[in-house]
This record gives C-alpha cells, structure tokens and sequence, in this order.
C-alpha cells in the first residue's frame, strides 16, 4: 500500500517516515522536470492553486510557484497588503470567498503558528503549509531532507546540527522532525536566550559553543538570525554574535571531516556565516534551493493525487515516471 | 427594594451540609422570609409553604465564586449582569464577585453603583462589584477605595492586569485596611509575559508558541506576599496556576501573612496538553500548566493553602475565539461547570470529600471577602444550592444560559449538579424534573 499524506501538510511532526520518505522519493523524477528545455508536465492541468502569503516572502513564494507552473496547475497570488485582509477580513473568510471561486489547494504563509491547520480544518481544498509563525516550514524541512540524502546518500545515522535562532525558526521544528523520523542524529547550537524550553526532550543535543557543534556534526544547517532578535534583547549585538556563534573557515578547518554546510535563507553574510563558507566547496545552500522546487512539486502533486479524478491526469504527467 | 416576601420553602430529607458549623446530616431546610428560620429534622409546615423533597440530595449554602467577568458595562453582546446572574444561578452560585475591567473601567463609585442596581434588577445570583485598584485599571494612582465601598463594593483589583508598580501595591495594600477589604491581584511580571500565549514548556516548544514562564506568575506571587506582610494588609491572588506560587503562599501563611489565594476548576484539572491542535478553548491567563503544577494546586487546595474555588468565567464571543491561537483573547467561561468539573475531578478522585469542597466553593469564600452567605445558620440569608451529586451529565456549550459558549470542557461527562438554587429565599434556578409541589 502507498502511504498518502492525507488531505493538508501542515508538518512534519505528524507524519510517519514513511511518508516523508515517499514524498522525496516522488521528488526525484521531479528534478527531472526543471533541467528540460520545456519545464512542464500536465500533472495538474485544470487545477487552481492559491499562493495566500499572509507575510512577505520571496524564495518560498517563487518557488511554490514555479512548482505549480512546471505541473501546469493554474496560481494566483494573494498577498496580505492591499487584500481584503487589511480590511478586517477573518483568516476563514479569506479562504471562504477563495474557495467559492472553486480553487483545489491553497498555499499558505502566515505569522500565527497553527494558522495553516486552522485552514486545513475548516476548508475543503488541500492546503500545504508553507511557514506558519514559530511552528513549521514542512517543505524547507523536506527540502533540507532531499539536499542531504543527495549529499550523503543516507539520511540515518548522519549527525546534523542546527545553529542560531532556535526559538523563532519553523525551520528548525521541521528539520528536527524530519531528521529524527529518519534516524539522523539531531543536534541544535546557539545562546540559551534563542533556544525554546524543553528542547532537549524533543531528543536532540544541547550545544552551547559553536567549536564543539563543528567537532560533532557531519552536517550545520545553519539558521537565519534576524537582525530584530538584537533589538529584543536576545544578543548583544551582531559583531558579538559573529565571534562566538558565526560559521567560520577558522572554525571549520579545525573539524575532523569535512561538513556540509546548508543555510535555508536569505543569509546574512557576516552575521552567522563566513562568506568564505556560504560560498565554499561543502555548501549546498544552492542546492537546497534548487531541491525545493522539486520537492514542492512532489508534495503538491501527492497532495492532488489523493483525489481520484486526478488519477488519470497524474498518469500522463510525462515520461519521468 | 422590598419585594413581595416569596412562599416559605421547606427543604424536606435532605444530607445537609453547613460547613460553616460542621454540620453534615440528613435533616430539614426551613426558609421564611428570605432568611434560613430553622434546620433540623421533622420540621413543620407553615401554611402556605412549598415543599421540596430534597432526599436523594446535598443542601448546602449557595457557593460563592469571587472571581467573575461579566462584560457589562461595555461587552453586553457576550454577558451581561443579568445572563450572567443567570448562568451562575444555574451553576448553584448564590454571589458572586463581578471584576472591574469593564468598559468604562469600575472605578468609581457611580459605576460601582450601576453593577449593584443591575444586579438588583436582575433578582439572581448576587453580584457583588469589586472596584478597581488604579483609576483606569491604567496603574497609575488609586481610585476611590472609600467612595467604591460605600457604593457596595467588597473588594479592589486590576485584575485582567497585574498592579505592576510595586508601590501602588504597597499603597493600595495599606489603604484597603481602612474598608478591610482584600487586594485581589492578578499576578503577572509584565516583561516576562509579553507577547506569551500559553505556559512556557515543551508543549509551547512544540507548537511554536511564545510561552509564559511559571516564573512570570511566581516573581509577582512572592512579591505580594511580601508587601501583605509589610503592610499588615490583606492581599488575595486570582488564579494561583503554579507549584512554585503554591509554595510562596504556603511560607506567607506560615508567617502569618494575611494572604489567601484562589484557584480555577481548569488549573485543577487541565494541562498545557489542551493546547495541542491549537485549541484556543485551552487560552487562559494565567496558562494551563503542567501535571505537576495541577497535582500542587490539588494538594493546596486539600490543605487549605488555597482557600477556595474561583471560576474566573470569562466570556467571549465566537468570532474572537474562532481565529488563529495567537489571536485569539484569553479566558473561558466557568459558571455552570464549575461545581460539575470540580465535583467530578475532586471529590471523585478521593481527594476531597464533599463538605471539604462545598467548604472551599462557598464558606470559605464567603468569609474571606466578608460576604454574607457560605451558611445555613438560622437567621442567616437564605442562600442556599440544592445539589444531585449522582446526576450525570455531558456539558453542552448550546445549552448554556451564559451569553457565550467558549470552554474547554464540551462534551466532558460529569458527574453532580445544582438542582435548586435559592437567593434569598427565592428560586433562582430550578432543573424542571425537580420541580416541587
């Protein structure tokens, strides 16, 4: 039996590793599909999808999109400044008055956790999370998931460590999730002022200095640090931040073996990585981001695929299969 | 105010219980002209009397439940004094004590004024007013203790807020002994709270939402004691949800501090787990907490560190909970579950026996914030709840007297309801199948 993803994504914590597993599987012939001179299949031809970005996003955004467009789905973009939202419209509403134009799945960025499974609960469309406040970023998580299995060639047994900004990253939650399910060794690095309570129990290791995260790990994905968390109060300053948590060849080169080095973006360059680094030999923080169209595809296509009047269109989705 | 006196109302056969006087048997209720004219057993008849079979039940005084929310002035779409009156009648409530955060703020002696005729006019449940702290509730300087009292206030609070300047605290503490009135303080470290959304743990961690440290409530809970006992005043805390509060109220009370606590049905019974799948009936302030903290308030409450009961009902319309947990505003409504869920999860779990509960939901109370009420004493006001402690029930939102339907507990069985409630020696609330003859 096929394992499906049910009707949303909302997360990684809820999923089985066998269906984080299928949706990377599904991910592969998909690449396929970006390297061809016409960058189309007809998965979901006649299927409206709607990009509702309640935050500002660009790569996340852009990606979805091009996920859509190359399975020939139908997008519109709705973006929370100038909508209706701005008038006072509920969360529901919007997705309401969406769903009476006839749309399939919705897409959803919003700065509430629990606001992409709110919607799940109370639309019929599919909806895929795509970054709900401080809870998950499920497709970066498979993203990331699909650039180290790429890398590495295994996912189990593999030591990734998350660095920076804990606390606020939906990243991290996904990547904690993902990793774990597929017996990666998890741990995470930074300041105790940026790391949530309890973390420990979720069974990672606690790092506290950057030096020994570097001795431990085989892999550092590191975390976007906003530049708002040092008006906050949670770090000192930038400068202070870059000395004793930043991502440097100095550091690196005193590892036991090569790392990879990951980043989902945007980075700042100087704040938590070296240049050096984010643009050296072990990083594959492009290929994450190339890994995310397709994975985008995968999930999206899983998604619709659990519905049987898709079964025919999802046959003739091209010679990738 | 000198309605018709009602029919005399004999309570006949019933396990009586007075906390009050340690009196717990089977015997009869005599009320007569709003007031409790005898107890004891085989009481005659006075003409005219209606008579209540009360075998198979508990008569108790009324409870009392000194920490209410009821939107008016100012929300009177999701409460008023009257639904309000009428909610906590049906949950056995003979008074209540309604906070000062409304729209205007009660603040002031005309405004204290209007929730006692309110109140009045709705002929229920009592509401007793507690006037605020801080003119504004803004925490700045104190509102009129004196005048607020002479309107009918019992007591003064910013709750909703916590009084965040030290001195104020001080000060109100100390000119609240004049009225004895207590300080009710909800206790909350601003700073550390902001922005927070529910208990700071691993569930928090979990669903990504920003948490509220036990330290938060605990850092104001010390503090407080601490200024009780450098006043000499009486300061009570709202809403006790942790095991470290739990502690520096029990050293105050040692000291001999004058300091008395109350604690929720929800705290005692529900855990930060409720806000997995990101329910906003499980966002209250202060935040449920962990199973240790409940098996601490549990403890407290058996052992009279905290001294009672309170629901802090907190209605809310639809739309408000209906929206993203971020978004969603603090606080459920408690009036009609409160006797059930505490009934339930308390007396059934052998934790206390049954006068030990109607004690900390009515006697105790009732003394600690000068109430009448919490007895069944002859003379005393005819107060009094009629309790089915066998009846079984699922709580139904949609069945509700109350305004609004936001609490965690639809479709919870329990077990014990109010049956008969009296105020005054009227009936307030009866369920029809008990109706007498």
């Amino acid at each position: 039996m096929t394992p499906v993803l049910g009707k949303d994504l909302v997360g990684l914590e809820h999923l089985s590793p066998e269906q984080i597993r299928l949706i990377l599987d599904t991910a592969e012939p998909f690449k396929e599909v970006s390297e061809r001179p016409i960058k189309k299949v007809p998965a979901l031809r006649g299927k409206t999808i709607v990009n509702l970005f309640f935050e500002a996003s660009t790569r996340t955004r852009i990606s979805f999109e091009f996920a859509e467009k190359r399975l020939s789905a139908d997008t519109v973009n709705v973006a929370a400044s100038g909508s209706a939202v701005q008038k006072g419209e509920t969360l529901v509403d919007t997705a309401r008055n969406l769903e009476a134009m006839r749309i399939d799945m919705v897409v959803i960025r919003h700065p509430s956790s629990g606001a992409a499974g709110f919607l799940g609960n109370r639309i019929r469309s599919n909806v895929v999370n795509a970054g709900d406040g401080k809870h998950e970023h499920p497709t970066q998580g498979l993203l990331d998931l699909l650039t180290i299995r790429d890398k590495h060639g295994k996912i189990a047994g593999l030591k990734v460590c998350l660095v920076g900004d804990v606390l606020h990253s939906r990243v991290a939650r996904s990547n904690i999730w993902g990793l774990l399910k597929l017996g990666a060794e998890v741990g995470v690095c930074g300041p105790d002022t940026l790391m949530p309570r309890g973390i420990e129990e979720l069974g990672v290791c606690r790092f506290r200095r950057i030096e020994e995260a570097i001795e431990w790990a085989d892999v550092l994905n590191v975390l976007r640090l906003q530049l708002e968390r040092m008006e906050m109060g949670f770090i000192p300053s930038v400068r202070e931040y870059y000395r004793v948590f930043g991502v440097t060849v100095e550091r690196l080169e005193k590892a036991p073996r090569d790392i990879t080095i990951m980043h989902p973006g945007p980075m700042n360059r100087g704040v938590e990585i070296d240049s050096r680094v984010a643009d050296g030999a072990h990083s594959v923080i492009l290929d994450q981001v190339t890994n995310g169209v397709a994975v985008r595809m995968a999930v999206l296509y899983l998604l619709a695929g659990g519905r049987p009047e898709l079964a025919e269109a999802a046959q003739r989705s091209g010679g990738s299969e | 105010m000198s309605p018709p006196s009602p029919r005399p109302l004999l309570l006949q056969g019933g396990r009586v219980i007075d906390p009050s006087r340690n009196l717990d048997q089977r015997t009869d209720v005599l009320i007569q002209d709003g007031k409790i004219a005898a107890v004891g057993t085989g009481l005659a008849t006075p003409d005219g009397a209606e008579v209540w079979d009360a075998r198979d039940k508990v008569v108790a005084p009324g409870l009392v439940d000194v920490h209410v929310h009821l939107r008016e002035p100012g929300q009177e779409d999701v409460e008023t004094i009257a639904t309000g009156a009428r909610a906590g009648a049906a949950g056995g409530f003979s008074a209540m004590c309604a906070m000062p955060n409304t729209d205007p703020v009660t603040d002031n002696q005309a405004a204290v004024g209007f929730i006692v005729r309110q109140s009045v006019r709705a002929g229920l449940t009592r509401v007793y007013p507690i006037g605020a702290i801080s003119v504004g509730q803004r925490g700045e300087r104190l509102s009129e203790f004196g005048e607020m009292v002479g309107a009918g206030a019992v007591a003064v609070s910013d709750d909703g807020k916590p009084v965040v300047s030290s001195h104020l605290m001080r000060t109100a503490l100390e000119y609240a002994r004049t009225f004895d009135i207590p300080v009710a303080d909800h206790c909350e470290e601003p700073s550390l709270a902001a922005g927070g959304v529910m208990h700071e743990g691993l569930v928090s961690t979990r669903l990504g939402l920003k948490g509220i440290p036990a330290a938060a409530e605990e850092i104001m809970v010390g503090r407080d004691v601490l200024l009780a006992g450098l006043t000499g005043g009486h300061v009570h805390l709202c809403h006790v949800s942790t095991r470290g509060s739990v502690a520096l109220i029990r050293r105050g009370k040692e000291e001999g501090i004058r300091v008395t606590a109350e604690v929720t049905p929800h705290h005692l019974t529900l855990t930060d787990r409720a806000c997995e799948r990101y329910d906003t009936h499980a966002k209250m302030n202060p935040p449920l907490r962990e199973s240790e903290d409940v098996a601490a308030l549990r403890q407290a409450l058996k052992e009279g560190v905290i001294d009672c009961i309170a629901s802090d009902h907190a209605p809310h319309a639809y739309d408000a909970k209906e929206a993203a947990f971020d978004d969603a505003p603090f606080g459920i409504v408690g009036l009609e579950t409160a006797f059930g869920v505490a009934h339930t999860e308390l007396v059934g779990s052998g934790l206390l026996t049954l006068p030990e509960l109607i004690h900390r939901m009515s006697t105790a109370p009732a003394a600690m914030f000068h109430l009448p009420g919490g007895t069944l004493k002859p003379g005393a006001a005819a107060d009094v709840v009629v309790l089915d402690v066998a009846a079984r029930w699922t709580v139904d939102p949609t069945a509700f007297l109350s305004k609004s339907r936001n609490t965690p507990f639809a479709g919870r069985a329990l077990t014990g309801r109010a049956v008969l409630t009296v105020v005054g020696g009227k009936i307030a609330h009866q369920v029809e199948a008990h109706a007498g003859t």
